[in-house]
């Protein structure tokens, strides 16, 4: 009788290590950059941020071409478009339904959303060292066009501001996509929150005087502007605290539940 | 093995998958077959973590999903070929896969030539694809990590006839080396080709599972004689119910060594003894979801 052996390759198994943080991160990445979409999303950052510099140096007046005002110019553009980058890395999960692959290969749904939201902070810290090299390049071009002496009118402790504001807004689209799931849906909030509102308190403070004292304490927009102007006060700290706490944490918080526990279909 | 005990569903006061327990064994292609509606793409979700069951488990090789380290190394899963960002090329979508999974880069070139998508078809756009493709795509996606299970809904959705005898190969080759497949359909003739057991679910309840074999044994024997009076005769004597059917022959519910016998017995000259397989079946299908399906057969 001939013995007919079966090659059972599927009875061999070791014990295979868990996906690494790191490799999520880095798939995370590149899946913010693989789409056309996504790609000129990004790539619109550095061409907005080049035509600032140029507009900057054509139309501001000669004592305007300071180190703040060409960073404040190029970095504009990011605070608008970062946060729909990582809006958009969570909400086509399912909007174009690429969740029902991603969360099977990473069934853990919070460790997928903290990777996005790493690859978006990475993303948001290199926009930000590209606006100031080009804001400090567009300083010593501009002040040498103009024949004014150069002016390095940003501290560090400016820049890290500047950087936590952009932070804040970054995490307003993560905080929105978790919320929404929905692209076309969570960008429409993100405007509303963006523009609708602050335009809204701004109307509610010039004609309301009761609101005048309270608006730092409820307009994320206008607390978020202290961290791009320069803190100057204790009160302002506890401002950005209050607000971003009631804005982008506490429905963070909800949107993250909803992420783990809403259906992929 | 994909381990399924007392899995249930209910959204508000609908339960869509009702206490169903069955298994998908190594070595065998599994066909989960019902009508549309059924609950097969439920169950199938809830057996990966993307629906949260609302009683009963899944474990798939004694774990639960979300407790598998690497899911795509363990599990290949395809639930639904089109669901993929339109935007991404064929080749991004798998080496996105090949990454996660930690799998050697040239995978994907072997997962492509598998399926066969050629090199100009990986650079197009997802969302140019046809129907066939993303399912040839999403099954190269599924086999990317060389999992012990794979779980496909569908698979043959809008593949040609060659595609589906394609498919059917390569399930055949990979059960035999070992793997578990479980695969939905909601066309018994897809399934009956491709599986070796069968689990028949209609409205989210198990209406039947066994292993093909014994399920076209159960679905009776069609049996054909010169004289068709005297088999009958013959098969009462031995206490075989049996009915003539519009063709002639007769059916009856023993298994054809019984009739046989009683043929013998009775000195009748058979023409024909058969189980009466895939049309007992599908028989059987629109019996077993008669009560279940959405058409109701004109009386």
């Amino acid at each position: 009788m001939t013995a007919i052996t079966i090659d059972h390759v599927y009875e061999r198994r070791t014990e295979i290590p868990r996906v690494p943080l790191t490799r999520e991160v880095r798939v995370e990445l590149r899946k913010m950059f693989d789409t056309r979409s996504g790609f000129w999303l990004i790539a619109s950052i550095g061409i907005a941020g080049l035509l600032a510099t140029v507009a900057t140096i054509a139309f501001a007046p000669d004592k305007d071409l300071t180190y703040y005002n060409f960073a404040a110019a190029i970095g504009f553009p990011i605070t608008v478009i970062l946060p729909m980058v990582a809006l958009l890395s969570i909400t086509s999960e399912w909007s174009q339904r690429s969740g029902l692959t991603t969360f099977t290969l990473v069934p853990n749904r919070r460790r997928v959303v903290v990777a996005k939201t790493i690859a978006s902070i990475a993303v948001a810290i290199a926009s930000m060292l590209f606006a100031f090299a080009v804001g400090a390049v567009g300083t010593v071009v501009g002040s040498a066009i103009a024949g004014t002496s150069l002016v390095w009118d940003l501290s560090l402790g400016h820049a890290l501001t500047i950087v936590l504001g952009n932070l804040t807004c970054l995490l307003t689209g993560t905080m929105l996509g978790m919320l929404i799931r929905s692209s076309a849906g969570g960008l429409v909030v993100y405007f509303v929150y963006t523009l609708l509102l602050p335009t809204l308190s701004g109307i509610l403070a010039t004609s309301q005087s009761w609101f005048k004292d309270l608006q730092p304490w409820v307009d994320l927009n206008y607390a978020q502007g202290f961290l791009f102007e320069g803190m100057d006060s204790g009160a302002q700290w506890a401002h950005v605290a209050v607000t971003v706490t009631v804005w982008i944490v506490l429905p963070g918080i909800v949107g993250l539940r909803l992420v783990m526990r809403s259906e992929v279909k | 093995m994909i381990t399924i005990d007392s899995l249930t569903k209910t959204y508000g006061h609908t339960t869509v998958v009702h206490d169903t327990t069955y298994t998908a064994r190594a070595g065998r292609v599994t066909g989960f077959l019902g009508p549309n509606g059924a609950g097969k793409s439920t169950s199938m979700r809830m057996m990966v973590g993307l629906t949260p069951p609302t009683s009963g488990t899944a474990t798939i090789s004694g774990r639960h999903f979300a407790d598998l380290p690497n899911p795509g190394r363990e599990v290949g899963v395809m639930l639904d070929a089109s669901a993929q960002h339109a935007g991404r090329t064929g080749r991004e979508i798998l080496t996105i896969a090949q990454q996660i999974m930690d799998v050697p880069a040239d995978r994907v070139l072997r997962m492509l030539e598998l399926v066969s998508l050629t090199e100009a078809e990986a650079e197009r756009r997802v969302g140019n694809y046809s129907l066939g493709m993303r399912q040839r795509l999403g099954i190269a996606s599924a086999l990317m990590g060389d999992p012990p299970v794979l779980i496909l809904d569908e698979p043959a959705n809008g593949l040609d006839p060659a595609g589906i005898r394609w498919m059917r190969d390569l399930l055949r080759d990979y059960a035999d080396r070992g793997g578990t497949v479980l695969l939905s359909s909601h066309l018994l003739a897809e399934i009956e080709i491709i599986a070796d057991d069968i689990v028949m679910i209609g409205q989210g309840r198990i209406v039947c599972q066994g292993s093909k074999a014994d399920l076209l044994a159960a679905a009776g024997t069609v049996v054909r004689a010169a004289d068709i009076l005297a088999l009958q005769r013959a098969l009462s004597a031995a206490g075989l119910p049996s009915t003539v059917s519009g063709d002639g022959s007769l059916r009856t519910d023993a298994v054809a060594a019984l009739v046989g016998q009683a043929a013998y017995n009775g000195g009748v000259v058979l023409t024909e003894l058969r189980s009466a397989d895939s049309g007992g079946l599908e028989e059987m299908f629109l019996e077993l979801t008669a009560d279940t399906q959405r058409e109701r057969t004109a009386a």
